[in-house]
């Protein structure tokens, strides 16, 4: 087989799409204005905003008004989860925050550090394809909660959490439900006006859309404290002048998405995807599959342990033929402790050590995907011919 | 982060593999972190020199790079040169290594410890003067063998930290 590039890191950042690109090119140098301008230029800038914001709104069936852009996805997490918290306080709600053990870090830290600040929190346990399970929720709520934040999907084990159960649970306690959707936008359907979601995060560079780009699905009504002051841009809860382009981008990549989200694309990606996690699986024996399968885990994506061996390793040697994957294994990070989401599944710390996470695009092909079912099981043996558990297994 | 020769130590390992009749075999580190090296030796009775040694390891690029340039530097030395080989020798034979896999090259200069400890009291039933045999984990410091802790559960009803 010829040796090809193989990108499986889409979890990571995704390639702009080419449409994106040239949807955002003319915004740096030829329709430049700032959009809180008058004069022409400034109008040309602030209705390609407000037409993004649109398109924005559209992936997910909300209103354009409800759409706040921010710099990243970690800043509309912490918009979201601060501003909600702050308000709500203020206000006499309570002071109590619910989240879950595999949240990115932008929501575990930001929730840490609120604790800090005098704020309570409780951090659900996930079972082994990391679901939060809704009864959980629902024992761990009390009278002074306020915010319960859970993520749609989760990076690392691709599991999509049971977001509609969840949030019922929180309606039916009137506490506030924030979802980080940063992986599941645009990848699966998204529909905020019949799910029980009263903010959810997104970022564009996860749908083949710039870096730098992140929007906060606000429901109306609900009161946020900005955690950014000044010119008061995005409703007032997010100041600073807007990143045009990359706004423009965004909601390219957000229209895009929707398309292939209308024509059924996720189905089959989610075919191939089983290809490799089928291929996988029977090719590398004592290999396994982490987070949850089917339509519990997204569509693009495919992770395993590998057991005996670690994931570094495996990252070099793949990276030796084009392939481009990621770990959880600590040594990537240079840590020493393996992935918390990994052990939150109930791996112990030898079998995390040996994650792989593969995660496709809508452009990765079935050659792609039998390239790397040639090239990754000698891979895992070699490694293996030296590993000490391997050998006296 | 690596540099090419620390990638070279790793694609193409000197001596990975095991001696099923190892006079000696030490084993150091721990699965928690990431990292355990098995190193096997063949010794001359009389002259004590390393005539064969190998290694398994299970551990990152920099982990079998170490053992492998660590395997390099013990052969055909005496056993008591082997045992003044140290982890900076290791890294710096390597041409340096990123400071977060420093102990990478810990755990290849105890590995030659636990397995020339191994050779003593197979031997002479004792350690010599001065040789000890490394108890603990040094990525993380913890007692090498210890039980897991247990596992992340819940934190129902934690409170602010
Ligand atoms: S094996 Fe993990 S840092 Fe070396």
């Amino acid at each position: 087989m010829e040796p090809r590039e193989v990108y499986l890191d889409n979890s990571a950042t995704t390639r702009v799409d080419p449409k994106v690109t040239e949807a955002m090119l003319p915004y740096f140098s030829q329709r430049y204005g700032n959009p809180n301008s008058l004069h022409r230029l400034g109008r040309e800038a602030r209705e390609a905003v407000d037409e993004a914001r649109a398109k924005v709104a559209a992936l997910i069936n909300a209103e354009p008004t409800d759409i706040i852009f921010t710099g990243a996805g970690s800043e509309a997490d912490n918009l979201a989860i601060k501003g909600a918290a702050w308000a709500l306080r203020e206000r006499g709600k309570g002071c109590h925050i619910i989240t879950s053990a595999i949240e990115h870090h932008a929501i575990l830290d930001t929730v840490k550090w609120l604790g800090k600040m005098g704020f309570e929190y409780t951090i659900l346990p996930v079972d082994s394809r990391g679901m939060v399970s809704p009864e959980d929720l629902e024992k761990a709520i009390r009278p002074d909660t306020i915010l319960a934040t859970i993520m749609a999907a989760n990076n690392e084990i691709g599991t999509i959490q049971p977001v509609r159960e969840l949030g019922e649970v929180c309606r039916a306690h009137g506490v506030m439900f924030h979802t980080d959707g940063v992986q599941a936008a645009g990848h699966i359907k998204v529909d905020v006006k019949e799910l029980p979601v009263d903010m959810m995060t997104m970022a564009a560079h996860k749908m083949y859309g710039p870096k730098g780009l992140g929007a906060l699905y606000v429901r109306r009504g609900i009161k946020l404290i900005p955690t950014l002051h000044g010119g008061g841009q995005e409703f007032g809860l997010r100041s600073g002048t807007e990143n045009v382009p990359g706004i423009v981008g965004f909601g390219k990549a957000a229209e895009l998405a929707k398309e292939r989200l209308d024509a059924g694309e996720d189905k089959k990606i989610a075919a191939l995807r089983d290809y490799l996690i089928e291929g996988v699986l029977s090719r590398v024996p004592e290999s396994q599959l982490t987070g949850a399968a089917g339509d519990g885990r997204l569509p693009f994506h495919a992770s395993f342990t590998i057991k005996y061996i670690e994931g570094e390793g495996m990252l070099l040697l793949l990276d030796a033929a084009g392939i481009y994957a990621s770990s959880g294994s600590a040594c990537t990070s240079g840590s020493l402790e393996p992935s918390y989401v990994l052990l939150a599944t109930g791996l112990d710390h030898a079998t995390a050590h040996g994650s792989l996470r593969l995660t496709m695009s809508h452009e990765t092909t079935r050659e792609d995907i039998d390239y790397v079912l040639e090239k990754f099981p000698p891979i895992v043996e070699r490694l293996r011919s030296m590993s000490p558990f391997w050998n006296k297994r | 982060m690596y540099n090419q020769k620390v990638v070279d130590y790793f694609m193409n390992p000197r001596n990975a593999g095991r001696i099923e009749d190892a006079d000696a075999v030490g084993e150091v580190g721990n699965p928690k972190c990431g990292d355990v090296m098995k190193i096997y030796l063949k010794i001359n009775p009389q002259s004590e020199v390393v005539e064969d040694i190998k290694f398994e390891t299970f551990g990152c690029a920099a982990a079998i790079a170490t053992s492998s340039m660590v395997t390099e530097l013990a052969k055909g030395r005496t056993l008591s040169d082997a045992l003044k080989i140290t982890n900076k020798e290791v890294a710096d034979e390597l041409g340096g290594l990123p400071p977060a896999k420093l102990h990478c090259s810990l755990l290849a200069q105890e590995g030659i410890q636990a397995a020339a400890a191994d050779y003593y009291m197979r031997r002479d039933g004792k350690l010599p003067d001065g040789l000890t045999m490394p108890k603990t984990c040094i990525a993380c410091g913890c007692e090498a063998g210890e039980e897991e802790e247990e596992r992340f559960v819940s934190e129902h009803d934690r409170v602010a930290e």
